[in-house]
């Protein structure tokens, strides 16, 4: 049941979107607060509060993990690939050998893109997250 | 000797204290003093962070070990910016939300186990003292390649200094001093590395690797200081040897070296597995460094400990690409250095080796020793206070009430086993003890804290069996490396490399121990999570 309301929660982030960024006055927001039902499950612990935050947990664990695969694959590959093709180690490329230029000089955009990609969407599925917890009760 | 040294040295240490000093107006209470002010953007925070990270190891120990061997060490400098990627993907934010200031303090929050705490600061304490001894090592060498002095004396100068220091609150964690430090570094890399550049453009290119092999640029004359086999033939201790410009350069027995086609091509003699232990030390190793957690504290909220880390990705990123450019050039202006060994030192002595004596060459090398003495002064005070912070609350139990007597106390204890290994390993490079310290870092508390932010179901008695099981080995594999005799063969990669197999077994324990013993999960578990997780908005 917890697992179900994630799901149509997340189809009900889209068509929300505006609200997010409503501002709202002190006043109005304590107004609101004793609807705020999601806000309540999370502060005390319930059966739904928990699935929420593990939904949270459950993607941001999934983004981390699939761009440390991304530098597993283009990083972490190349020793293997240098010792089974011995050839790509003498390849040159603007009269400097491959392996240097990869790893003296593009690794280090590359782990800075990887970085950026993730500081992006990290902070776009919290405020995913901020916006299902703050959503009015229909 | 070089006359704009004493002045250039002074200047940094005035500069440093007189900013510290302003730096000191803004602390107005007790958490202001030790963590900066929690109001600190996060680009002065990524280079204080920077600062502090990039220690002798980086200023002068990597150039030194791609001088000696080549393309194969270039993953020392990749691993060491790519931790942070592993430090931003799995720990950053959620570590910022725990409120933990320290890696003890992030047991006590998460599993709230006093004996987990304890273990804990034991690592921390291992790592802080492991992670000293090259920065002093570096100090001895710059000592002696300077001024001609001995390596013990400056080894233990720089030793006290930094104690003095710290033990008197000279040099506390200030931000805006440890973000000078970054650009300092920087600075002192990077200029002279363009007149180097121009000056090998100027004699025609010279090439790296020469079909002969290296050759002596100038008229050199090498004076042996132990029994060594010398292109074949035994020489004895004492006899001097001159070689004639244009003369290659010779192999000697007692320096390991790569030449030729294995320094230009990547896997000459070391191994597959040395090469992966080496890539999973560094990447996981940089999470677990005492000094680098303290820092994050600093940050307002998890987004911003986020942002803090991927700036600090880029300003370590742009610094690790000027020590690549010293070891090749090194190659060509101080080949001497392959058979003396020091290879460490081509940092400091590419700038006059290259440009001459004249006052470029002499300006530039005040410049590089200046960065240098910035490196190790500002990785050791954060070190060591770190290191000694720990001493203080969790070995002495001083807590509350303890005195800045102890604290003073803790700091000499602290200092004083780095300084007498430092005597003890001056043989060993610089980068390699540092890549051991990430060894013992990645196999102890990465699991813990990776485990810890993303698994409901860690218990304490798991936490313990895998920081036990992982770390205790590594620990011994470490200390078989720097006390023990030399090896042979794949037991030789596996203790002087060790966390190919260290890391996972790490893993394996905490998991399986924590499956066994399943009924122990904090009843809490479930608001910790929220707490690491949520972002701070929703904090009522």
């Amino acid at each position: 049941m917890a697992a179900d309301d994630d799901v149509k929660a997340k189809t009900d982030v889209n068509p929300e979107r505006p609200a997010r960024t409503r501002v709202v006055l002190g006043e109005a927001a304590a107004r609101r607060r004793p609807a705020d039902r999601a806000g309540t499950d999370l502060a005390e612990q319930t059966p739904i509060g928990e699935a929420l935050v593990k939904g949270l947990m459950r993607a941001q664990l999934a983004l981390a993990l699939r761009l440390a695969l991304v530098v597993v694959t283009g990083l972490g590959a190349l020793p293997l690939l240098f010792a089974v093709a011995p050839g790509v180690g003498g390849v040159k490329l603007f009269g400097i050998y491959l392996p240097w230029l990869l790893l003296g000089l593009l690794s280090f955009p590359f782990l800075i893109g990887v970085g950026w990609a993730y500081v992006r969407w990290a902070e776009r599925n919290e405020q995913d997250f901020v916006a299902l917890i703050r959503r009015p009760e229909q | 000797m070089n006359p704009y040294l004493v002045p250039g040295l002074i200047v940094v240490v005035l500069v440093t204290v007189g900013i510290g000093v302003y730096g000191l107006r803004f602390a107005r209470t007790t958490s202001d003093f030790l963590v900066a002010s929690r109001s600190v953007s996060p680009a002065w925070n990524a280079a204080a962070i920077s600062g502090e990270y990039l220690s002798a190891a980086s200023f002068l120990g990597v150039a030194g070990l791609i001088l000696r061997y080549g393309v194969d060490v270039l993953w020392y400098p990749v691993g060491f910016a790519a931790g942070y990627l592993a430090l931003l993907l799995f720990v950053a934010a959620p570590l910022r939300r725990s409120g933990a200031f320290t890696l003890p303090d992030f047991c006590e929050v998460r599993l709230g186990s006093p004996l987990l705490r304890r273990l804990a600061s034991v690592f921390v304490v291992f790592i802080g003292c492991l992670y000293l001894v090259p920065q002093l090592q570096g100090a001895g060498l710059t000592f002696t390649t300077v001024t001609g002095g001995s390596y013990a004396w400056g080894a233990l100068l720089v030793g006290v200094v930094v104690t003095a220091n710290v033990a008197l609150g000279g040099m506390r964690a200030i931000t805006f001093v440890q973000a000078f430090q970054y650009w300092l570094k920087l600075t002192a890399l990077a200029v002279p590395v363009i007149f180097l550049a121009l000056q090998w453009q100027s004699d025609g290119r010279p090439a790296v690797t020469p079909q002969p092999g290296a050759t002596f640029p100038v008229a050199t004359t090498v004076v042996l200081e132990q029994d060594a086999v010398v292109d074949g033939v035994p020489l004895e201790k004492g006899q001097q040897l001159s070689y004639d410009a244009g003369a290659p350069v010779p192999k000697v027995s007692t320096v390991d070296a790569n030449f030729g086609a294995d320094w230009l091509r990547p896997g000459g003699d070391g191994s597959l597995f040395a090469t992966y232990s080496l890539i999973l030390a560094t990447f996981l190793g940089t999470m677990g460094l005492p000094h680098v957690l303290v820092r994050f504290y600093t940050n307002p909220d998890g987004a911003s400990a986020r942002r803090t880390t991927l700036v600090v990705l880029g300003l370590v990123g742009t610094f690790y690409l000027l020590p690549t450019l010293y070891g090749v050039l090194g190659r060509i202006y101080t080949p001497q250095l392959l058979m003396t060994g020091r290879t460490d030192a081509v940092v400091l002595l590419l700038p006059e080796a290259a440009l001459g004596g004249g006052h470029l060459g002499q300006l530039l090398g005040a410049l590089v020793t200046a960065g240098a003495l910035a490196a190790f002064l500002s990785t050791s005070s954060g070190l060591l206070t770190s290191v000694a912070g720990v001493v203080f609350t969790d070995v002495l139990r001083a807590g509350r009430g303890g005195s800045i007597r102890d604290f003073r106390l803790a700091t000499v204890l602290a200092a004083s086993v780095p300084v007498l290994l430092s005597l003890y390993v001056s043989n060993m490079d610089v980068s390699r003890v540092v890549g051991l310290a990430f060894a013992v870092a990645a196999s102890s508390f990465c699991p813990l804290l990776v485990l810890g932010i993303w698994w409901r179901r860690l218990t304490d008695v798991g936490a313990v069996a895998g920081v036990l099981a992982g770390g205790g080995a590594s620990m011994a594999a470490v200390l078989i490396t720097v006390l023990g005799p030399p090896l042979d063969g794949w037991l030789a990669d596996a203790v002087g490399q060790p966390a190919a197999w260290t890391v996972p077994l790490a893993f394996i324990v905490m998991i399986s121990g924590s499956l066994l013993t399943s009924k122990r999960v904090p009843r809490d578990v479930g608001a910790t999570m929220l707490r690491l997780h949520a972002p701070e908005t929703l904090r009522a």
